[in-house]
């Protein structure tokens, strides 16, 4: 049976990882992740879990180690942020391309410069286009689930692709909370045995990752495409796997208030938990207003988001990230939410904030002045995106 | 909701203090964070941490600004930190301090209720080292009862291992000698 416990984020996210039987965990410490990786090297150590740690001297090292070790067959996990993804990126496009299901915990986290060991969400973005399935989690219990998860989507021998599981870095990765940890047995349970589609095998040698010349790239990059198109369903499909063993539903995209609402907030991550709190003030004060939340951004869930926002009125999307794309189009989240309603011909007002940048507190309050300015502003008034809470 | 913030020096262990609250009172079943103000982290400069319970599921990320309650693990800080900062309206601020409270209150011109506790000669004399994380935690059983001091028993027993004994009796001492101003 689960256990309820009171125990950091970080170290929830290891033993589970932990207790989804990982072969090898292949990863080079940079905060705020650190506490992941070093309980899974102190689990190995005292014998806990029968998996290889390999302490590599960078990150570029850790997902080469990952490829090699996932295309061998070994169940494999990894973790970093920051520039740390940014040293890794190369590999991943890799990783995907090769359709190994690797797992990587993200404690995201601001990319330089200032330097900036804060949250915010460059590293998601940042792994955007890599090929990679990005699952988002707003706490502690989420990030253990969907660390199991990431496995069980990752293997799917329908699916085979590598999975991120994101979680902010220090607002989640180092807060001591409450949360249901399951038990070994519940996880074998739901997670069976990695059976690889293809692997690496001297006895029945195959190649891997070899020169795709133009006669086959574009046919390589559409059969990638069609394995992530497919993942979405698939995705769900387990999603409620997940909910009839262990209780908890969990969804592309998550709503709370939405069905009457005015007013939706979209945002991902966190940040998301202020927001329902918030939420619920503003309905105190018969505001209607809801929430969106998307726990899936890769693949992209752009026909569950526009069902979740069709009747809302305003719309305020949110971005913890700074796209530097000249002033005139809206930050990434925005752009994609943007892009799906105007394929279904909708037309709400959309104010587009960037937010919690490089560890900025995002407060009730922030969400009330959001709300506030897209309610009040006038069609055509807003802007492509605004920073809040600058000094100048 | 409760909310309480630690002020300590780095290496006093008012992180640990916040920890060990929040997981007794997830313990006795509640709703809890602990967090540290996130960042580096410098052996004796200023640290704060920061703790919430609640009988309900907490749903909020945001940073604690209007803690019900404050605790300062060391006694120089009251010089150069406005440990008063955000209290809420009728919220307490628990010190650790060989002096009376009135003249805590003429040195330092603090405004909210107090409760005092010598906690560096508690923890000196049951423990001999002077890192009052364990001390302090009996001061705010005894002033707030979020928690009961019980509960601490298993998480002091797991964090502190062989010298957990030791840490509970400080615990426990500092409960009986919090001394609580009602205004």
């Amino acid at each position: 049976m689960s256990k309820r416990i009171g125990i950091e984020v970080s170290i929830a996210l290891a033993d589970a990882v932990g207790l989804c039987d990982v072969d090898v965990v292949a990863a080079y410490p940079i905060t705020p992740q650190t506490h992941i990786v070093e309980h899974l090297a102190e689990l190995v150590a005292e014998g806990h879990l029968d998996a290889d740690f390999v302490p590599v001297e960078s990150e570029h090292s850790a997902m080469s180690a990952c490829i090699g070790s996932s295309a061998a067959g070994a169940r494999t996990f990894t973790s970093t942020c920051s520039q740390g993804y940014a040293l890794m990126s190369e590999l991943c496009y890799i990783a995907s391309a090769m359709r190994l299901p690797i797992v990587m915990a993200v404690a995201n986290r601001a990319i330089s410069a200032p330097i900036n060991i804060w949250n915010d969400h460059a590293d998601l973005m940042y792994a955007r286009d890599t090929g990679w399935i990005q699952l988002i989690s707003e706490n502690g219990q989420e990030a253990v689930d969907l660390s199991i998860l990431a496995f069980r989507i990752a293997e799917d021998q329908g699916i085979s692709l590598p999975v991120q599981v994101n979680l902010d870095g220090f607002t989640m990765s180092h807060v001591i909370e409450p949360l249901m940890m399951p038990e070994a047995a519940e996880i074998k349970e739901f997670l069976p045995p990695f059976k690889p589609v293809l692997r690496l095998d001297p006895a029945k040698p195959i190649t891997m990752g070899p020169v795709g010349m133009p006669d086959v790239f574009t046919e390589a990059r559409k059969a990638q495409d069609e394995a992530l198109k497919s993942s979405k369903p698939a995705i769900q499909a387990i999603f409620d796997l997940f909910a009839k063993q262990f209780g908890r539903q969990y969804k592309l995209v998550e709503t709370y208030k939405t069905e009457d609402a005015e007013t939706i907030i979209v945002a991902m991550g966190s940040i998301a938990q202020t927001a329902m709190t918030a939420i619920d003030a503003m309905r105190a004060r018969g505001n209607k207003v809801g929430i969106a939340r998307i726990r899936v951004f890769r693949p992209f869930p752009a026909a569950e988001l526009v069902e979740a926002v069709r009747g809302a009125k305003n719309l305020v999307l949110l971005d913890r990230v700074t796209a530097f794309a000249g002033g005139e189009v809206s930050g990434p989240v925005a752009l994609e939410i943007k892009s799906a309603l105007f394929d279904n011909g909708l037309l709400p007002k959309v104010g587009n904030f960037l937010v919690g940048l490089g560890g900025r507190d995002v407060t009730q309050q922030n969400f009330e002045e959001m709300v506030e300015r897209v309610t009040s502003a006038k069609n055509g008034d807003l802007p492509a995106y605004e920073f809040i809470n600058v000094r100048e | 909701m409760v909310e309480i913030r630690f002020h300590g020096r780095g290496g006093q262990g008012a992180v640990t203090s916040a920890e060990l609250t929040a997981l007794a009172a997830i313990g006795e079943g509640k709703y809890a964070q602990a967090f540290p103000s996130f960042g580096p982290e410098r052996r004796g400069a200023p640290v704060m941490a920061f703790v919430r319970v609640s009988e309900a599921p907490i749903v909020t990320r945001e940073k604690v600004y209007e803690p019900d309650i404050v605790i300062v693990l060391d006694p120089t800080l009251l010089k150069i930190i406005n440990v008063e900062a955000g209290l809420k309206e009728g919220g307490v601020v628990i010190l650790n301090t060989s002096k009376s409270v009135e003249q805590v209150r003429k040195e330092s011109g603090l405004k909210a209720r107090l409760a005092t506790v010598d906690a560096s000669k508690i923890a000196m004399e049951t423990m001999r080292v002077p890192i009052t994380n364990t001390t302090m935690l009996g001061a705010l059983v005894k002033v707030t009862a979020i928690i009961e001091i019980g509960s601490l028993q298993d998480p002091i027993k797991r964090r502190f291992g062989p010298i957990a004994e030791k840490n509970m009796n400080a615990c426990s001492r500092a409960y009986q000698e919090t001394k609580v101003v009602e205004e």
